[in-house]
């Protein structure tokens, strides 16, 4: 769930567009040059960013009594990285901007920040470090994708918390207020979308492994582990 | 399969946590987090008047909820659709050679 239209006041809405932007021109020039040199990710960079599309478009039910999207951002940032991540949640960010009044125009380099920057950025970092010390894939998929979508709402918390900090507990007290709201619904959400994910990745793995080897995601000898387990 | 039967209990889990929700919530419709941040910006700066953009007039807003789970609907098949298209492709070229 995005920050709606007209609730950052000035200067917060141009401060995120001021961080955003630069990411998203710095992603539009790796998009190209993975593009122009890698045709054949084409059709895998095109699954992950039908896989935002979709997953935000669910407005799922939580526990907590209200419902709320997950963002289907770390899948993309563990296959192509944050700043490419960058261009494809802005992308969906936009179109549900334009078209279904959800979020807004003067937030969306906020929203774009929180689920198509910092979100994004903290599952790559995740799964960059877990690889690296030796995590199963799977598992380290689910936790990178769960955290990326539960840091999302946090940082949405924190936006609103900068913009309205309250009288009584500053901006620390209505962080809690807004992460009340946000991150506690997103708890549940997240897992699921963990859990979503690291099936996706294993189809993947399973039909189309060379081009994780080529982005880097997976070694080849963790590849042939990995398709040793589903014989 | 031992993920898919991993990610089986992971959705049987959700479920469980939403009767949970509605059992815990009666009065709730669960509405969206976002009107509910809303609502708590109108209580922490109860003065704030959402600022209106000059272009938002000229914006597109479905007319009602039937219009908008329509486009929420869309987004979901387009997304699905490639998600398919493509895992489908590669598993039948893989098959083929």
């Amino acid at each position: 769930m995005h920050i709606f239209e007209g609730f950052l006041p000035s200067p917060w809405w141009q401060a995120w567009f001021v961080i955003s932007i630069p990411v998203i021109l710095y992603g539009m020039y790796k998009l190209n040059k993975l593009v122009s040199e890698r045709r054949e990710v084409v059709p895998l960079l095109a699954v992950a960013g039908a896989f935002i599309f979709v997953l935000s478009s669910l407005k799922l039910p939580s526990v907590t009594g209200s419902s709320s999207h997950p963002t289907g951002t770390g899948m993309a940032a563990i296959l192509f990285g944050p700043a490419i991540t960058a261009v494809l949640g802005t992308i969906v960010l936009l179109y549900q901007a334009i078209f279904l009044a959800h979020g807004g125009i003067t937030t969306l380099g906020a929203n774009a920040a929180s689920m198509a920057i910092i979100g994004p950025l903290v599952a790559y970092m995740f799964y960059k470090a877990a690889s690296k010390a030796g995590m199963n894939f799977y598992l380290n998929v689910f936790l990178a994708t769960a955290i990326a979508d539960w840091v999302t709402y946090v940082v949405t918390s924190l936006q609103l918390a900068l913009a309205f900090p309250s009288a009584s507990g500053g901006i620390l007290g209505s962080f809690t207020a807004f992460a009340g709201i946000f991150a506690t619904t997103q708890v549940p959400l997240a897992i699921m979308e963990g859990a979503l994910t690291a099936l996706i990745m294993k189809y993947v793995v399973q039909i189309k492994s060379d081009v994780l080897v080529d982005l880097n995601v997976l070694t080849n000898s963790t590849v042939a582990k990995l398709k040793e387990a589903m014989q | 399969m031992k993920l898919e039967y991993l990610v089986a209990i992971v959705v049987l889990l959700f479920a469980a946590q939403f009767f949970y929700g509605v059992a815990a919530n009666p009065d709730s419709e669960f509405g969206g987090a976002d009107g509910a941040a809303g609502d708590m910006v109108s209580e922490i700066a109860p003065g704030y008047e959402p600022a209106e953009p000059w272009f938002q007039k000229y914006l597109f807003e479905p007319p009602g909820g039937e219009t908008e789970s329509l486009l929420f609907a869309l987004q979901a098949a387009f997304g699905a659709v490639v998600i398919g298209y493509t895992i489908g492709y590669y598993k039948g070229k893989s098959k083929a050679n």
